[in-house]
């Protein structure tokens, strides 16, 4: 390419959604209602987005199965599941409004299954106390995703009668890669990329960024990620100047697929226990039961008799510790796998042919029994499956007002969904996902809607631009470098073994040296074949961007001496009091990660007294509790 | 235990392409995604696909294998055995690069198919709807947008003076799950169906079923219901008049 950039192709908005899942298109919705005009830029194509993949269902207090629910219920669990280290206040806005966005997607076509009443059907899931989680089947993400993808063609529609054109005020730009989020004079001007079909590069100037990524599993070896999920939004906020809170925290969902090894790591969702599967090892021994911690003891049922009744009798019986929170579950089949009681592929059996009929199991989970069937040759309806854990979701992210979505420190930045952090805390409940994508996408477009009324963005200058390009050209430039494909997989093996599910301070040492030499490594990548449709070439971006996560991770993990959800040092086997009060800041000074502590806000006297005190006094130092709350 | 399996696959853009041989190591249980992935990272770093869960799922790796259209991720070695395994772009859309094709034919379509229209009067939480009412528009809400429907589709598949005015299964599915949506309230779905997304151009011979990765029965539970009401409508003389007449924009 040459370095002339007066033919760049250049495109003005007033706000640029950086990814096309749920989080992204609800931000996109929320702008261009707003007034705003809008791109969308997606990595693949439209509809493909990883939020697909999400099955059990959107977590939200409408009270249609157990009217006992309501949003003060939601956020106590929310919380309890975070381990107490959530961002009170996003807790809370989330769990409040959760209920409405999903009735607005059913007025936008969305076909929830129902209740006898006609309601929207709520089943259970791990850590929610009722029955709470909308759902489609095992297909909900599909179902949300198809929602407000059809709704932007509603809004193209709506435009093409008014303005005359389908695109003239929202347009999706389908697999294109953002290399760079742009500022000029210490705010957003926009961003740059290329198109990944034809390699051409693009320049998007606009004041306000969404960032709405998703996450970071293929920085991980065993994953229920799609090949998106390469923490593209983490590391291009990092870059911008924004920070990442608590990278250390990462859940690894206890039940992805063991065998065949191509498909290790798919999900198998939380549903199969929420309607009944139950967890045994290569003894026959329902093992959960050993596994419940004392601060959930009073919730879980510790005998298989009553764990079997609360399926019939809520009231009155203690859930099934199957249905403990993700991090305990993983936690504990990975405890059974080491002490060699795992099965023939090195994970544990999941069963749910005992207690329901298989007409129920493939109504209820269609895609689980089909998954199973097609790609393990596994009747799910006769036998149990094999199941262990695997890299699901990344509670860290960038770090946000609550309110707005803003990203703290830059203006015109915004990020929500599974890139966003401080919502889950230490661990996120099943369900609280596609209700997080939700609630935060619509305040983030309304973030930036209203940044974007009060301000206007200053021209791309073009060494900016010129230095935005030089980037990308250069992997053509070298040749017999490294080779992306392989340094990914060093980088996966270096995760996997030392910065996973368990981890020690030695070890966490070992990583960040052998991500830094990675890192320097691929400094070095070079890339055969052409620009157009070029994957080697589209790893590359990628690649740079998970080692910036991963050097995050790592540094994080190391510092927090503690173990807490998504995050257990063998070394510090205990949930340290004192950590709870802080969050982990990282930052990126241009050549690399580090990591301060930093308080985390205390949450105010009227949602403290939401808790029963002598539940907080579990997390909480008696200080804290004495003083009940932070006005 | 892993093995060798012959692949041939097509490689080019829209100018030029071939099909090129090569052989590659397959594990036990793997699909034909995998040992493309394998080429990708061993032999052929630039080697175009498309793909994303690799759970059949997002409906990205559509290509045709041995001559089927297919999920590649959904596709095991093992059911061809010893036999080369032949892999190439979908035919129904122009090619980009290898096994990358352009399929920006279907998001057009997507846009002319009109929205789903809620009753005015009706507040969000408010709606109420039976199980087995939702479950006929949730059959084809299935839907993972693969395209495979699309690509077999002979009206379209090597007639591209069709496609103008033919939107395909994919969309005829859109249309019937509105069609079905118990709160949708727009009423000429079926005649717009047929005037102006080419549902007469169908024939049923059910190859778009045949080929559907989610089951839905495209044919059978869409086409054919649609095809039969606008008959009704059409070929009832009384019904036809009182169209006329009364100037009736749908059909109930």
């Amino acid at each position: 390419m040459t370095t002339d950039k007066s033919a760049l192709e250049r495109h003005k908005y007033d706000v640029l959604v950086i990814g096309a899942g749920g989080a992204g298109l609800r931000a996109a919705v929320e702008a261009r209602e707003l007034g705003l005009r809008v791109a969308i830029i997606c990595k693949s194509l439209f509809g493909k987005a990883h939020t697909v993949m999400a099955e059990g269902g959107a977590a939200a207090s409408m009270g249609n199965a157990n009217s006992n629910d309501n949003w003060q219920v939601h956020f106590r669990d929310t919380m309890r599941g975070g381990k107490f280290l959530n961002h009170f206040r996003m807790a809370e806005l989330h769990a409040k409004e959760s209920p409405d966005r999903i009735w607005e997607l059913e007025m936008w076509g969305a076909l929830f299954d129902r209740t006898k009443e006609g309601k929207i059907s709520q089943r259970n899931f791990g850590g929610h106390e009722y029955p709470r989680l909308a759902h489609v089947g095992d297909r909900t993400g599909l179902e949300l995703i198809r929602t407000m993808q059809q709704k932007i063609v509603a809004l193209q529609q709506a435009d093409k009668r008014e303005h005359g054109e389908y695109e003239s005020h929202i347009k999706v730009f389908s697999e294109l890669t953002i290399t760079e989020i742009l500022k000029e004079d210490g705010k957003i001007a926009g961003a740059y990329g290329y198109w990944r079909e034809s390699g051409e590069e693009v320049l998007f100037e606009a004041p306000a960024v969404i960032i709405a990524t998703g996450g970071v599993g293929k920085t991980f070896k065993i994953t229920s990620n799609s090949w998106e999920g390469t923490g593209d939004g983490h590391a291009l906020a990092l870059k911008a100047g924004a920070n990442l809170v608590d990278m250390e925290f990462l859940q690894f969902h206890p039940t992805g697929m063991v065998w065949p090894p191509s498909v290790r790591g798919i999900l198998v969702t939380e549903s199969v226990r929420g309607e009944g599967g139950i967890l045994t090892n290569s003894n026959g021994e329902r093992f959960m039961f050993k596994y419940i911690p004392d601060v959930f003891k009073d919730k879980y049922a510790d005998n298989e008799a009553e764990a079997d009744r609360w399926y019939e009798d809520q009231d009155n019986n203690r859930r099934p510790p199957e249905l403990l929170p993700r991090d305990e579950v993983a936690r504990a089949i990975n405890s059974e796998v080491k002490a060699g009681r795992g099965s023939e592929h090195g994970g544990v059996f999941l069963d749910v042919s005992k207690r329901l009929s298989a007409e129920i199991i493939k109504k209820r989970l269609p895609s689980m029994w089909h998954q199973f069937y097609e790609l393990a040759g596994v009747d799910i309806t006769k036998e149990p499956m094999e199941v262990g854990p695997t890299c699901h979701y990344v509670m860290g992210g960038v770090e946000v007002e609550p309110d707005t979505a803003a990203a703290v420190g830059v203006p015109g930045l915004y990020a929500a969904g599974e890139v966003a952090g401080g919502m889950h805390g230490s661990n996120r409940l099943g369900g609280n996902s596609l209700s997080d994508l939700l609630v935060f996408g619509r305040r983030a477009g309304m973030g930036a809607a209203a940044y974007v009324k009060q301000t206007t963005a200053a021209p791309v200058a073009d060494a900016t631009i010129a230095a935005a390009a030089a980037r990308i050209e250069a992997p053509f430039a070298r040749s017999g470098g490294e080779n992306s494909y392989s340094l990914h997989a060093e980088l996966q093996e270096v995760t996997h073994n030392l910065v996973g599910i368990i981890r020690t301070g030695d070890e966490l040492k070992d990583a960040i040296t052998k991500i830094a030499e990675i890192r320097k490594r691929s400094a070095n990548v070079a890339v055969s074949g052409g620009r157009k449709f070029n994957p080697g070439f589209h790893l590359a971006f990628d690649l740079d961007n998970m080692l910036l996560v991963a050097e995050s991770t790592a540094k994080s993990a190391i510092g927090r001496e503690e173990s807490r959800g998504g995050h257990t040092r063998d070394d510090f086997p205990g949930m340290d009091m004192g950590w709870r009060q802080h969050n982990h800041i990282s930052s990126f000074d241009g050549t690399q990660v580090t990591v301060r502590k930093q308080a985390l806000p205390f949450m105010p006297k009227e949602l403290f007294s939401l808790f029963d005190v002598e539940e907080l006094k579990k997390y909480m130092t008696p200080d804290e509790v004495a003083k009940g709350g932070s006005n | 235990m892993a093995r060798k399996v012959n692949l041939r696959i097509w490689r080019g853009d829209a100018t030029d392409g071939g099909l090129q041989d090569v052989q590659v190591e397959a594990n036990d249980g793997e699909v034909v995604l995998d040992v493309i992935h394998r080429v990708q990272a061993t032999q052929m770093g630039d080697l175009a696909v498309r793909w994303n869960c690799k759970a059949g799922k997002c409906g990205s790796c559509s290509m045709e294998i041995n001559g089927k259209p297919r999920l590649a991720c959904m596709t095991q070695v093992a059911a061809y055995g010893d036999e080369t395994i032949t892999v190439t772009p979908l035919r129904a859309f122009p090619v980009i690069k290898d096994l990358v094709t352009d399929v920006s034919f279907n998001y057009k379509k997507a846009m002319e198919i009109p929205a789903f229209e809620p009753p005015k009067e009706l507040k969000p939480g408010e709606a109420r709807m039976q199980q087995i009412d939702v479950e006929r528009s949730q059959e084809f809400r299935k839907c993972i947008e693969c395209f495979l429907c699309q690509d077999v589709c002979h009206v379209v598949r090597d007639h591209e003076e069709n496609k103008k005015s033919f939107a395909g299964p994919r969309f005829f599915i859109r249309i019937a799950e509105l069609d079905m949506h118990p709160l949708d309230t727009l009423k000429n779905r079926k005649s717009t169906a047929q005037e102006e997304h080419g549902l007469g151009m169908c024939n049923i011979t059910k190859c778009c079923t045949e080929v559907c990765p989610e089951h839905i029965k495209i044919t059978d539970n869409a086409i054919i219901p649609m095809k039969e009401r606008v008959a009704d409508i059409k070929y009832d003389p009384v019904r036809w008049l009182g169209s006329k007449i009364r100037k009736r924009e749908g059909i109930v």
